[in-house]
Parts: structure tokens; sequence; C-alpha cells
């Protein structure tokens, strides 16, 4: 149960049709229904037909023990015994309802998806409504068949929260969310209740960016790791916020506990290169290999807050720089065909 | 997931496992209670002061060292009460090593189990109440398990107080509904029933055999009378009957299996009455003196001395109606087998007891004679009726003749039939009780242990055997006993009540009669009563038994769900504005337009008109209403139906 899976993982083995008649019979249904659900764009509503229930493992030692408890009472004919493996056998179906009902008539919506890199975590947020008066607890998001892995949260009541998905981020692209899964075994433990739902969102995966080493061309010996090492003479111009890919040795360590949030250290000297950042100047290379340097070479011009342009097959992005600049020219790495470009 | 224990909710399982092992501590030997307390305190300190857990070596060597203190204690570990006090240990060492909350789970499915080896020892009231308490409890804990991280109790105990709540009527419908087979399934359990291994009469008397058993409250039986009541004095309740003495204990001779009917005339007025027998795991029952052959329990018969005998040992509450006479003639003739029987004593003991009886015989007094020169000495000699006797040598009767003359009923009826015998008259000794108290409340008779006593039956030619109870022929001599409260209420002692105030009689009545029900409906609902029960609603076979469970208990669990969806669904949204600008976001998105997370109502409605322009005045308006309304101005409730209804009318069409 506890061995990290994928959701596409869900597929039963072979052997297992007769070893585990039930489990196999149960990954069938599964992926039958996981089959079919429909991708959309938001909200979908869990109407209580799309919440799935099935006891736990302790859901079924709960069964055993009020078997067990049950033959002590017919053995003694003892009424008091009847009666508490009545009232816990009561208590175990009336769990079935709430259980159900933890799960029943939530709403989800698309939530963030940040960008990622190749290589780093993806994370999708669904954002999970709760339009009636009763509090729910416990819910758990996760992918099928992983809920080792969900993340929880408690929905007061009419509120919402945003629980979180992770997807390794393997190729660069638009990463589709798959199916997940909400869940909960609230409030006993004994019953697993989940729906399947799928919502049209996706995270864009940025190249990853290479070793650094290579300075760009055509930077007036000034771009790359050169200058760097120049730009400790440089004024210093101030602080500014750390930055996705701002490289270790820019960020001003000094201010770290007293700001708890990490700064980087400006120059203004920096400011002033232009930088043209361009495709076919690593002709050489293959075309991922390309996507990688220059997504290097992006986010180093950044963090030295140098002005770059990009150009590429077709395409060309004027020098400018800033977060809005660094993440056009990036999603042009990102979605650039895979097929083309290949030296 | 996260299976990290909290540590407030381990001190609240410490909380609730002391809880639940409280009541089997005073079953438990005082080691295994002091072991569990011990392990108890030590796992909430070492999770305060965050001691290291011991090592599995250590646990280990535990474990089987309590293992061999349960067969030390019990000689054995399986069987009630090893097995329970097995269970205790276990749960009290599974803490050594409880660190995840999937250990919890594990320990709360211990604790339910706990709960019901408890039933096994007591089955009253009040432990009904306390088990229910724990239920709760434990099923708190168990919510709390299901989340990360502590929950306030407030919270889980409302949760769990609902659950069982619910519950609760679903526990009633399969309780009465469930097909009851009579047990047991896999032999008679080592001491199952409410009284049972506790005191009751058996079938041996020695001296202070009753005089321990008069210390118990315990009830015995309960009596309705249906009619007319007998005196107190005339209400000897007839049990086992003891005629074999082997100079110290009187013990029953015939095995049930050898009785055969006797020969018993009855005159005079009937006396009808119910009886609800506690179970005593014997297999004689109780009947008032004369039992007549109506209304035996199934099995039961009545045995040549008298006794009225079941099938088998009593496991469960019996009830039975039985109709008495007070005058009879007992075995007119007697062989000569019997006469022996009635005669025999054991050689070379009691010497001057029997010198004694001689003597009467020897003056010519017929036996009825006999009978009232042995009352008259009880009486005129300073013999004393005490809870205290003094110990007896090996000739106990003439110890207590002749020595001592200190004695209880068993030393009466004992001493009062050896002499009988060594007279020449046929006697034996009958156990039973006498007596009993009205409960006012529900117009029944309680007959407590308290009430035990000993009498004898001497058999005279012409009347068969007849009841002499020397006990009343010494009450004058009563008053020295300090132990009032436990003494005979019809035997006129005044200290019976005055030990009790007027309250706590009332209120002891008042419980007591509550009992009854509680063991008449709850504890008694067995095969019989079941059947007797159900019959009144026409369900008379377990296929109606399994229909109606199936039927009225999946009614009353979609009710469960059916309330829990209602409390469950979207809440109603009070501002009318906004329910009527929710009912335009449902119509558009059936059209396919949803409005999305990052866009207001402008944007949305934007977006809308500029996909379908045909719609776009339509919207634009109920778009200005809206806005209008909900941000702009104070809320005109014509507006707003303007809004609502223009919202209605709109025709949104592909």
């Amino acid at each position: 149960m506890n061995t990290p899976r994928t959701a596409g993982s869900r597929q039963p083995e072979a052997g297992s049709r007769f070893l585990h008649p039930l489990r196999w019979a149960q990954a069938r249904i599964d992926a039958w229904v996981l089959a079919r659900v429909k991708r959309q764009p938001g909200p979908v509503v869990i109407g209580r037909g799309r919440v799935y229930i099935l006891p736990t493992r302790f859901g079924y030692g709960f069964g055993l023990m009020l078997v067990v408890m049950l033959l002590g009472a017919m053995n003694y004919s003892n009424s008091m015994i009847f009666l508490l493996t009545f009232l816990l056998a009561g208590i175990g179906l009336v769990c079935m309802h709430h259980t159900h009902a933890n799960l029943a008539n939530l709403q989800l919506r698309i939530g963030d998806a940040a960008p990622a890199f190749v290589g780093e975590i993806a994370h999708f947020e669904v954002l999970v409504d709760n339009p009636a008066a009763r509090p729910r607890w416990s819910l758990g998001l996760s992918w099928p068949k992983a809920e080792p892995q969900a993340t929880y949260a408690d929905l007061p009541a009419r509120e919402s929260r945003r629980l979180r998905l992770s997807l390794p981020a393997s190729t660069r692209g638009w990463l589709p969310a798959r199916v997940f899964s909400l869940h909960s075994d609230y409030p006993l433990g004994l019953f697993h209740a989940w729906t399947w739902a799928e919502l049209d969102m996706a995270c864009l995966v940025f190249p990853q960016p290479a070793a650094a080493g290579i300075s760009p061309p055509g930077s007036n010996g000034h771009g790359g790791y050169a200058s760097s090492a120049r730009s400790g003479q440089d004024e210093f111009a101030g602080l500014r916020n750390y930055q996705r890919g701002d490289a270790l040795r820019s960020v001003h360590w000094k201010s770290l506990p007293k700001l708890q949030a990490p700064m980087v250290k400006q120059f203004a000297e920096t400011l002033e290169q232009e930088l043209w950042l361009d495709w076919d100047a690593l002709a050489p290379l293959d075309a991922e290999t390309r996507l990688s340097q220059l997504t290097r070479w992006v986010l180093d011009a950044e963090a030295e807050q140098r002005s770059y342009g990009l150009k590429m097959p077709g395409l060309q992005l004027p020098p400018s720089r800033g977060a809005a600049h660094q993440f056009h020219c990036l999603k042009i790495l990102a979605l650039h065909p895979q097929t083309s470009g290949a030296a | 997931m996260n299976d990290y224990l909290p540590r407030t909710t381990l001190l609240r399982l410490l909380v609730v496992l002391t809880l639940v092992l409280l009541p089997h501590a005073l079953q438990l030997p005082l080691w295994e209670s002091l072991l569990i307390a011990a392990l108890i305190v030590w796992r909430g300190l070492s999770a305060t002061r965050q001691w290291r857990a011991p090592p599995k070596a250590l646990r280990v060597t535990l474990t089987l060292a309590t293992f061999v203190g349960v067969y030390l204690s019990y000689t054995r570990v399986s069987g009630q009460a090893a097995g329970t006090a097995l269970l205790c240990v276990m749960a009290a060492l599974k803490l050594l090593e409880l660190r995840a909350r999937r250990d919890v789970m594990v320990m709360v499915f211990l604790m339910y189990f706990l709960l019901v080896t408890h039933f096994l020892v007591s089955q009253e009231l009040w432990t009904a109440g306390y088990l229910l308490f724990s239920t709760v409890c434990i099923t708190a804990l168990l919510i709390e398990c299901q989340h990360l991280g502590a929950l306030p109790p407030r919270q889980t105990l409302r949760t769990s107080v609902t659950i069982v709540a619910q519950a609760l009527p679903l526990m009633l419908v399969i309780f009465v509904l469930f097909p009851r087979i009579p047990g047991p399934l896999w032999g008679i359990p080592a001491n199952a029933g409410a009284s049972a291994g506790r005191s009751g009469l058996s079938d041996q008397m020695a001296p202070g055999d009753i005089t321990e058993l008069i210390r118990s409250e315990d009830i015995a039986f309960r009596v309705e009378f249906d009619g007319a009541v007998p005196e107190p004095g005339a209400r000897y309740w007839r049990g086992p009957v003891l005629d074999r003495f082997d100079g110290r204990t009187w013990r029953r001779s015939m095995p049930p299996q050898q009785t055969a009917a006797p020969a018993i005339e009855f005159s005079g007025t009937a006396i009808d009455y119910t009886l609800t027998l506690e179970p005593h795991r014997r297999s004689w029952l109780f009947a008032l003196e004369m039992p007549a052959r109506i209304g035996f329990p199934t099995g039961a018969v009545l045995g040549r001395d008298g006794e009225l005998l079941a099938s088998k040992p009593l496991n469960e509450r019996l009830q039975y109606s039985l109709r008495s006479y007070p005058e009879y003639r007992f075995e007119t003739t007697l062989g000569e087998r019997e006469l022996q029987r009635g005669l025999q004593l054991p050689a070379g003991y009691n010497p001057r007891t029997i010198a004694h009886a001689m003597a009467w015989r020897a003056q010519g007094l017929n036996p009825a004679q006999r009978v009232d020169a042995a009352l008259r000495w009880f009486n005129q000699e300073n013999f004393a009726y005490t809870l205290r006797p003094s110990v007896l040598g090996r000739d106990s009767i003439d110890d207590f003749l002749f020595n001592t003359r200190r004695g209880f009923c068993e030393h009466y009826a004992s001493a009062f039939t050896v002499l009988m015998r060594a007279a020449g008259v046929p006697a034996r000794v009958v156990a039973g009780y006498q007596g009993g108290v009205r409960n006012d409340i529900g117009a029944y008779y309680v007959v407590r242990q308290s009430d035990a006593h000993a009498w004898s039956e001497v058999w005279l030619e012409g009347r068969g055997w007849v009841r002499v109870d020397p006990t009343a022929a010494i009450s004058p001599s009563r008053i020295e006993s300090g132990l009032e409260a436990a003494l005979d209420a019809s035997e006129g002692l005044p200290g019976h009540l005055s030990a009790r105030t007027r309250l706590r009689f009332y209120l002891e009545t008042r419980w007591d009669w509550v009992n009854m029900q509680w063991n008449g409906w709850v504890l008694g609902y067995g095969p019989e009563l079941q059947q007797a029960f159900l019959a009144r609603f026409g369900i008379t076979d377990l296929r109606g038994m399994l229909l109606a469970l199936t039927v009225i208990g999946t009614a009353l669990l979609s009710l469960v769900g059916l309330l829990l969806l209602r409390q469950f669904a979207p809440a109603r949204v009070n501002d009318p504005i906004l329910r009527a600008w929710h009912r335009l976001g449902d119509k558009l998105r059936k059209q396919g337009f949803t409005q999305r997370t990052d866009e207001g109502p402008r944007d949305f409605i934007a977006r809308v008109g500029a996909a379908r322009p045909e719609w776009a005045a339509a919207i634009d308006r109920v778009l200005l209403l809206y806005l209008q309304q909900r941000y702009l101005q104070a809320p005109d409730p014509g507006v707003v139906q303007a809004l609502s209804d223009a919202i209605r009318q709109l025709e949104l069409r592909r």
C-alpha cells in the first residue's frame, strides 16, 4: 500500500487474476470507471452518486471483530454482549453514511498551477468548495491509488480550501493533470469514500536549465559567468526579492535571518548590457540541449538584470527584462515543437 | 499518509484505556492491576518527558513474563477469566510499542473487545450505562485517529455522540429481531451468568455455609403472586434436599436420574405465582412448598424428595409459573430403603447426641413427642441464634449441642435432624429460602441470598414428611446478632428494617423494580421471550424475523442517510440577488459558459456577449440590474424581483 505508484500504473498484473480475484475484480472495475471520468473545465460538483465507498482494512477487521463478538454472545447467551455487538454494528453502518456524506456535494475548481522546470515537481492546485452548513474533515487529494501521498485539509462550513497535487515534471511543454481522487476515511476510518474527477488543468513545464559553463555568444565578453566576476566591482544597487533561477551566489545571505525571505544583490553596472540569446548560435547541438542551454542563459541574464532578447527559428523577442519577459521567453522554449530543429 | 501520533491523542488514549480497564481492576490479580497501572503511567510520562522506547528484548521478556504470571494465577491461559486477564495486560503492553496512529486503531479495537469481556462478569444496569459512555469515548478516540493532528475533544465527542445516538435505534431493532438460538455453541462457559461463581445454595451444607451466604444481598429470585399471598412465616421456598450425613456435612444422596414421582396429596387453597430465578448454575429450581405438577418449565420434574429439578444446570435467568398448596400430605407410606435412608447416621460420630436422643426413645415417647421434646430442648436451654457461631470440633453436633450452643439455622437444622435420626424418626435437611420482601412498586416479592435458610423434614406415620423448623423454636434468643441487616425479615427481627432508613428502602425498592424490568426484558431476552414477543406482531418464524430485520434495518439506515444528505446539502443562499445571479450562472453553464475563478461578473458577461451577440442585450440588462442591486444601491425589493423575473424569462437557445 505504501509504495508510491504513479497514476498510470493501475492495470492489474496478469497473474493476480487468480491469486487475488477480489483485488483483480476491483482493479478491473476501477479501470472501467476511471476510463469514463470526463475531463471538465470545472467546477465539478460531486453528486452523491459519484461518491464511491468501500470498507478499509480496518473496516474488514471491525467486521471480523463483530462476528467474534456475536459468536461469544450466542455462546454465553449474554444479552449485553448482543447489545454491544449490535451497537457497534450500528455504529459501523452509520459511519458508512457519515463517510459518504463527508464528500457529497463538494465542488471542485481549478486552482493555480505554477510553472516548473523539467526535473522539478509540478504542483496543481484544486480548489475545494464546501457549500454546506456542515464542516468537512480530513479530505485528502491525491492521484488514484496513491492515497498515502495525499494532502489533507479540513473544510469549514461555506468555505473553500486549496489542496495540492504533485507530479514529477519529466518533459517540457504542457503537463496535463490526469484524473485525481478526492477521498476521506472520516469519521471512523472503517470506510474509504472517494470520488474521481478530472479537471481541465495543465502545468507549464520549462526545459531543464543546462549546467553553467557556456557563455552566450555575442555578449561582448560580458555574458554568462564572465560577467559575474566583474559584477563584484560594480556599484551595489540594492536588494530585490529572490526569484526562481537566481544564482545562489547572488543571494544576500546576511539579511536572510532578519527578513525571513531571501534577497538578491543587484548591481548597477550589469543593467547596461544587451544580450541576444540565439537558437542558431548553438547549431551543432541537438534541439533539447539547445533549449536547455537557452533556458540557462535566460535565467542567468535575468538574474544579472541584463536586457536579453530571444532568437528562435521564425520568432524573435526583442531584448527586455523582468518577470513577464522571462516567462514569455521560457514559455517559448517550453512549447518549442518537439520534432523540428534537430541538428 | 503521515502516521505521526500527536501527544494529546496519546494522552487521551491513556485516559480512555484507564476508563475501560478500571472495572476490570477488581477482577484481576493485584500484581496485574499494578503492572497495568505502571505501564499506563510510564507511557504517559515517557510521552511528556520524551523518554526512549524500551528495547525489544525487554518488551519480549515482559510479555513472556506476564504470560507466565497469568498462567500461575489462573493455572491456565485460556478460558474466560484468564483470557480476560491476558487481554487486559496485552492491551497495556501494547502501549510499549505504540507510536503511529495505526497502532491506536488496533488499541481501539482491543478496547471495544475489553468492553465485551466486562459483560461476562457483570450485567447490571449501571454497567450498561458505564459501557455506553465508554463506547462514546472510544469512538471519539477513533475519530481523532482519522485526522492529521489532534482535534478538540468537544468536536470528536460531539461527532461520537451523534454517531452512537444514530446507531442506538439500529441496535434496538437488531437486538429485537436478530434470531436467537439457544446457547451455548461450544461448551458451557466457565462461569457465565450474572451471579455466577458467587454465592448461592450448594448441594451440600456444612456448619457455616449458610452463615456465609446470608451476608450477600444478591437476589436469588423474584416472585409475583397471582392472587392470595401466603403469610411471611409460611413462605418456605424449597430447594435441594440433603439426606446424607458424614458427621459434619450434609449432601444430596440421589443423583437426579434415579428420581421417581413422589406421592403427594394436596388440600386447601392453591397459591399461584410466577417465579423469576437468577441463574445459579445448579439444576434445582425453587418452589413454594409444595408445588403441584402444573406449569413446570420444559424438562423439569419433581423428584422423589420433592425437589423441583431442571434438565440441566441453570445458566440463564428462568421464569416459570407454578401452583403450590401449603397443605399437603407427602409420601404417607415409605419403603424400607427410603426408611433406612431417612435414618442413616455415620458410625462413631456424635456419641453424646445419639445417647441423648436414645433417652427419649427409652422414655417411650412416640415420634411426634420426640420431635416436641427436641424443639422444647432447643427452646428452654440457652441456645443462641447468631451469625458468629463458635468453631466446632470433630463431633460437630455434640460440640454444638453440649458446648457452644451458638449457631445459625444450618446448625439447628443439622443438629435437629441428627437428633431425630438417632431417636428413630426418619428425618432430612431441606435447604432453600424463607420469606421475601415485597416490592411495592412492582407488587412482587424479592428473595435474596440473605433469605437463605435450612430446615428439617421428619417422617411421621400417617402424616408423611412434615416440615419442622427448629430455628423457629429458638427465636427469642436471636437478638444477639449484630448483623440485623443481613437477617431474615420474616423472622420478625426489627433490626432488619431499622438498619435501612425509610428513604433508602424506598429507593432500593424503586431500583429493584427497574432492575427487574431490565432483567426481564433485556437480559432475559432469549429464544423463548423473543418468540413470545414477536408473535404479538405476527412474526412467528425465522423468515419473518429476517425479513422484518432487513426491512426495518434498511429503512432506519436510509433515514440516517437522508438526514445526513440534508445536513450536507448545499446551504441555501440567503441573499435573493446572489441567488438570482447563481441561477443565471446555471443557465449559462448549460449553454457551455462557466464563470472562471479569475473572472468578475462584467468580464464574464462580456465574454458571453462576444460569443453570442444575440443574447448580449438581454444579459447586459441583467448584469446591470445585478451590479446595481448588489454593489451600488441599497437593495430595492421591487428591482430584485425584476432581476429575478428577467433571469427566469431569459431564453437562451443555441
